[in-house]
């Protein structure tokens, strides 16, 4: 036996002694006590390569490759164990960091959009695409434009004070009301420009009624269409397509009646198709009608009041209300509730803030 | 409107089905209220005889009755004191619900006596309050037929709204003829020949007006008729004034009712026995009296038509009778009162009276003008048939008003205005049917409306005649031409920033709500409110009787009830009106919020608070930047209204003098005064100060500016006094560098013994952002000692050591 042979024989104990340790070693911690024992500056295999040296060249040559291959293997062994070891000890880390997630996260607060908001901007997305604009006008009215300016006479019934809300009047002067509808804004809009119009015009109307199905303060959407040749057959056109648009039903029922308004001739209100059963109601289907706005070609009065010629100039309008196709659109049934501010019932009927409507996406989920 | 079916073919040859007539009358815009089919509901009660009728043996008030019912005779038990054998009355077999009393009849045994069905009372049946006995039937009733026919009940009612531009179909005839212009049968002629008198009437009529005056009654005609025999009217009179919801009275009454409802002609009969002197007619005198025929005593002002005789008022013209001169069955003489009222101030004095009636509804809508002398008429006619008299030559003063007008029509603007395509030969067959007068050929004509039409006045009146009796649903839709191929905003940019103060202040949390305009004038004082140019002169009660300065008071107060019911976290806002005065300007838009209660839901990770200054401020200041306001630039403010809190609110302001908004804890006071228990914080923006955006212009974004050169950041603690406020330091830190400093944010604030009593430290982040090349330590010590220097010149602060 050649001193290369027994140091040989040493090596492959000492690497079997240290493949055991590595693999014996339960943390990092042991681990490098191994690696600085076994490839340490005064390591054993260190050691034992410098016991090289003393050997013939021959063997030292074979020797060496040897040695080096046996380093080369330990220290891979040490790097695999190095893995694994930080592997478990995450594992175990997150193992210790483990939560209940069944725990409910923090809370979003989500408000919501009033109903009435919420159709009239459905509302105004159909109507725009109509081309109509939105216009406004004030709560507070002079009688001219809430009641002369609409061919309403002094003694029609609608000035009565059971009807319309009065303010206090200065001395001498004529008291203001609150507008009773948002037919006002008619005349507003058609004094500030020249013609043609097409404007809607939604808004808070006041009228000196509060019972089951009355509020003193409700909303309306005023509807005016003024040029030169619009005539019945485009108001039934119109709003025969917000019906369906609005009701989201194609093949909705729509009823045009003869009616009466001072400030439209001819004038009709309009019913739309329905089916009561039991409580619920189906808009579109069944034998039913349910009105839900009036309608008529501008009065030659009403245009005379701002200064157009009905020789030249006619046209539509219709006042809707807006709380009541909000009611019969997503089945709300008491009027009362939409101004009385309950938490409940706003989170209940309310909308999403993100939920706005449009017509490219759809009006309503 | 009230009529039957039966009454309407007394007007109209017509075979419809009830169900085809309504919806001609709905078409024609005589909107149908209600059917009501009386016989339907009947139809389980039959007619029936009592054979017998003898006293029950177990019981002194019963009767055991044997009745035919059409089939085999059957045993009834009755308590009714008028059983008796060979009457007819009205049988309830087993099984029928019994309308009076909803109870379903079961065949019973009744002390021992087996009972198989009922004898009805008019209570029992649903038709009135009569328990005394069991319905007495005439005897012509057939038994086994509807109990409805035999009770003169199997005539549909059909209750129609009338539009109060025709009171020409406040009679069954004005509707016979709407719809016999509509083609739904043909129209009944109607003989109307005068009536000889036989004496002179001894009672004269005088009209005592003033020129002015004179319209109160432009004319009047009367006849006396002598020797009449007044008491119950017929049977047939009865039920139709019954149907309708009227009770007979006598037969003078009835037929004065009878012809209001069926020619839409309002009558008066006076018992002229009563009368002293001549009828003459008259404004009243300040302080005259009237006692009504409704029971009720009028004083009356000098501006009500009167009818009166020598010794004063005997009925209010076209309003109400006295009850002094009315008709009573022991009335043998008459004088019959048909008139023309003056509809304005027929209008006026009902109102002011507070008097109710069918003359009153007729005469203020306006009675045909030229109905007044053929009302003589036909009142005379049906006094002579139905209680007999003598009539005089008939009476009268005034005459009747002059109402021919011609009116230019063009048959195209049916088309052109009424989007209606019909032959004109069409269109003048539908005028004349409905009673209008066509004169004149070629494209213009000249139409006169009928004496019943007060309501036509001009070409487009006439076009709504011909597309309503053509009908409506003939008119083909047109679609509106597009003005636009693709869709144009319809919102100017003002009202879609409203649209996204709202959508972010909900996406904050707060729920939308809607509050009334107005509020308590109390309320609206304590939010500097209240002004009496505001107050409403009839509210519709004392706690909304001022209009509201700000939506604020009214969302407090929904805090508070939502606080009541139960609700331990409020989160509100509306945006709407607040009104500073009557005029249009003084309406302005304001976005208002309120928080109370826990400011967020109770959580296992997160310590509960309630909501403090900072969460609305942090309302206000998300609100304005959903409305496009520049954040950065805005100033604050500690000068608040005195509604919010002295010490906890402060206002936005954009430059010294606009005040963009205030938030803040809510004054106590005004928390006290509202039943709020529970601390509250409030926003209220006022959207409409906002600089007005662009309506138009560029879209363009300016260049990102980024640097690969490194921020620096660096800390400062300053120790200040506690009046300072934070937005000083921050405003002095970030002057002392416009070009480098680029954000100071506030990270710290410390009150306590280590800075001294009165004082605190606030800890500030100062970045910094080089622009052309990486700072030197000398250069962010040169900077550092700027901000120091600066915060010390304007705010007194010192760096905390």
């Amino acid at each position: 036996m050649t001193d290369a042979d027994s140091l040989q024989t040493e090596v492959a104990a000492l690497e079997r002694e240290l493949m055991r340790a590595i693999g014996a070693a339960g943390e990092t911690a042991t681990l490098e006590q191994v690696r600085v024992a076994a490839l340490g500056r005064k390591g054993r295999i260190t050691e034992l390569m410098h016991g090289l040296p003393a050997l013939a060249p021959a063997e030292r040559k074979r020797a060496g490759a040897a040695f080096n291959a046996v380093r080369d293997r330990i220290a891979a062994a040490i790097a695999a164990r190095q893995r694994a070891l930080h592997e478990a000890e995450v594992e175990a880390r997150l193992r210790a960091e483990a939560l209940d997630v069944t725990l409910p996260p923090r809370p979003t607060d989500r408000g919501t959009i009033h109903p009435v908001s919420q159709v009239t901007e459905e509302i105004i997305a159909i109507f725009a695409d109509m081309g109509f604009t939105v216009a406004e006008g004030p709560d507070i009215e002079d009688d001219f434009h809430n009641f002369t300016a609409l061919n309403i006479p002094p003694e029609h019934p609608a000035r009565q004070m059971h009807d319309t809300f009065y303010l206090e009047a200065a001395p001498g002067a004529a008291p203001m009301v609150l507008r009773t509808h948002t037919s006002p804004v008619q005349i507003r809009a058609m004094r500030a420009g020249p013609p043609p119009y097409r404007v809607i015009a939604p808004g808070r109307t006041f009228r000196r009624d509060s019972d089951q199905t009355h509020t003193p303060m409700f909303h309306q959407v005023e509807g005016l269409v003024i040029d030169r040749s619009t005539h019945m057959g485009n108001l039934k056109g119109c709003l025969e397509e917000f019906g369906r648009a609005f009701f989201e039903v194609e093949n909705l029922r729509m009823r045009f009646r003869p009616s009466h308004f001072p400030f439209t001739e001819p004038s009709a209100e309009v019913d739309i198709g329905c089916r009561r059963k039991g409580n619920e109601l189906v808009i579109g289907a069944g034998e039913d009608w349910l009105e839900i706005l009036g309608c008529g070609m501008v009065h030659p009065r009403v245009l005379e009041h701002v200064g157009l010629d009905p020789e030249t100039h006619q046209g539509f309008a219709f006042g809707m209300g807006i709380d009541r196709v909000a009611m019969l659109k997503y089945g709300i049934p008491d009027l009362r509730a939409f101004f009385e501010s309950d938490l409940r019932w706003l989170r209940h009927y309310g909308f999403a803030a993100l939920d706005v409507p449009g017509l490219a996406m759809g009006l309503a989920r | 409107m009230r009529f039957t079916l039966s009454w309407l073919g007394e007007h109209l040859d017509a075979a419809e089905s009830l169900e085809r007539l309504s919806e001609s009358l709905i078409a024609l815009g005589l909107e149908v209220e209600a059917i009501i089919d009386r016989a339907a509901a009947l139809a389980p009660f039959v007619v029936a005889r009592v054979i017998e009728a003898r006293a029950h043996p177990n019981a002194d008030r019963l009767k055991v009755c044997v009745v035919d019912a059409g089939g085999a005779p059957l045993q009834v038990v009755c308590g009714a004191p008028n059983a008796r054998a060979g009457m007819k009355a009205v049988f309830a077999p087993p099984g029928t619900v019994i309308p009076g009393t909803g109870l379903q009849l079961t065949r019973s045994t009744m002390r021992g006596i087996e009972s198989n069905g009922m004898l009805l009372s008019e209570r029992e049946l649903g038709l009135g309050e009569d328990h005394a006995g069991i319905i007495d039937l005439d005897a012509a009733a057939v038994v086994g037929t509807p109990a409805a026919g035999a009770l003169g009940l199997d005539d549909p009612v059909i209750d129609v709204a009338v539009t109060p531009n025709r009171p020409d179909c406040l009679g069954v005839r004005g509707i016979a003829r709407d719809l016999a212009a509509a083609g739904q049968g043909t129209l009944k002629p109607r003989a109307m020949a005068a009536i000889p008198g036989r004496f002179q009437s001894p009672i004269g009529v005088r009209l005592a007006f003033s020129a002015e005056t004179a319209a109160a009654c432009p004319l009047f005609c009367g006849r006396y008729i002598r020797g009449v025999r007044n008491g119950p009217s017929p049977r047939w009179l009865q039920d139709r004034l019954k149907a309708i919801g009227l009770r007979p009275i006598s037969a003078l009454v009835d037929i004065t009712n009878f012809v209001t409802m069926d020619l839409g002609r309002p009558l008066h009969v006076f018992d002229a026995d009563t009368l002293a002197g001549g009828i003459h007619v008259r404004l009243s005198r300040t302080g005259e009296r009237i006692a009504a025929l409704n029971g009720r005593t009028y004083v009356l002002d000098d501006q009500v038509t009167v009818i009166a005789d020598d010794d004063g008022v005997l009925g209010l013209g076209g309003v109400i009778g006295g009850e002094g001169s009315g008709c009573r069955e022991s009335t043998v003489n008459v004088f019959v009162e048909s008139a023309l009222f003056d509809p304005l101030r027929t209008a006026a004095s009902g109102r002011r009276l507070g008097i109710e009636s069918d003359a009153r509804y007729r005469f203020e809508r306006g009675v045909d003008p030229e109905s007044a002398w053929p009302g003589i008429e036909v009142a005379t006619e049906m006094i002579l048939a139905l209680c007999g008299g003598e009539p005089s030559e008939a009476v009268s003063a005034g005459a009747v008003p002059a109402w021919r007008r011609s009116i230019r029509f063009r048959p195209a603007r049916v088309q052109h205005l009424g989007g209606l395509d019909i032959p004109e030969d069409e269109t003048l067959g539908i005028l004349a049917s409905l009673g209008f007068a066509v004169a004149g050929a070629g494209a213009e004509l000249a139409v006169t409306p009928p004496s019943w039409r007060s309501d036509i006045h001009g070409e487009a009146d006439l076009v709504e005649e011909v597309v309503r009796v053509h009908g409506y649903d003939r008119v083909p839709a047109v679609p509106l031409s597009r003005t636009a191929r693709v869709t144009r905003p319809a919102v100017a940019p003002r009202q879609r920033r409203t649209a996204m103060v709202r959508r972010a202040l909900a996406a904050r949390g707060l729920c939308e709500a809607v509050t009334w305009s107005f509020l308590a004038a109390r309320q609206a004082a304590l939010f500097g409110g209240g002004d009496p140019a505001l107050h409403l002169s009839n509210p519709i009660s004392a706690d909304l009787d001022t209009m509201r300065p700000s939506p604020l008071p009214n969302l407090i107060a929904a805090a508070a009830r939502n606080l009541a019911r139960g609700h331990d976290r409020v989160a509100l806002f509306e945006i709407g009106a607040g009104y500073a005065d009557t005029t249009p300007d003084g309406q302005s838009l304001i976005a208002a919020g309120i928080r109370c209660g826990a400011a967020a839901p109770r959580h296992w990770a997160a310590a509960e608070r309630a909501p403090d200054v900072y969460d609305a401020k942090a309302d206000l200041v998300e609100a304005l930047q959903a409305a496009g306001a520049s954040v950065e630039g805005l100033q604050h403010d500690t000068a608040t209204p005195t509604w919010y809190h002295g010490g906890q609110a402060g206002a936005v302001k954009l430059g010294p003098k606009t005040v963009l908004g205030h938030f803040g804890v809510v004054h106590p006071r005004v928390l006290e005064a509202l039943d709020v228990a529970a601390p509250l914080v409030a926003f209220e923006l006022y959207l409409d100060r906002l600089p007005a955006p662009r309506a138009r212009g560029s879209r363009m974004r300016p260049p990102l500016a980024t640097s690969d050169l490194p921020a620096v950041e660096r800390d400062f603690a300053f120790v200040v006094e506690q009046a300072v406020s934070a937005d000083a330091v921050v405003r002095a830190a970030r002057g002392a560098d416009r070009a480098l400093i680029v954000d100071v944010a506030v990270f710290d604030v410390y009150v306590g013994a280590a800075v001294g009593a009165g004082r605190k430290s606030l800890a500030v982040a100062v970045r910094l952002r080089p622009t052309e090349r990486t700072l030197t330590e000398a250069e962010i010590e040169a900077v550092s000692r700027k901000i120091i220097a600066a915060v010390g010149k304007t705010t007194g602060g010192t760096l905390r050591t």
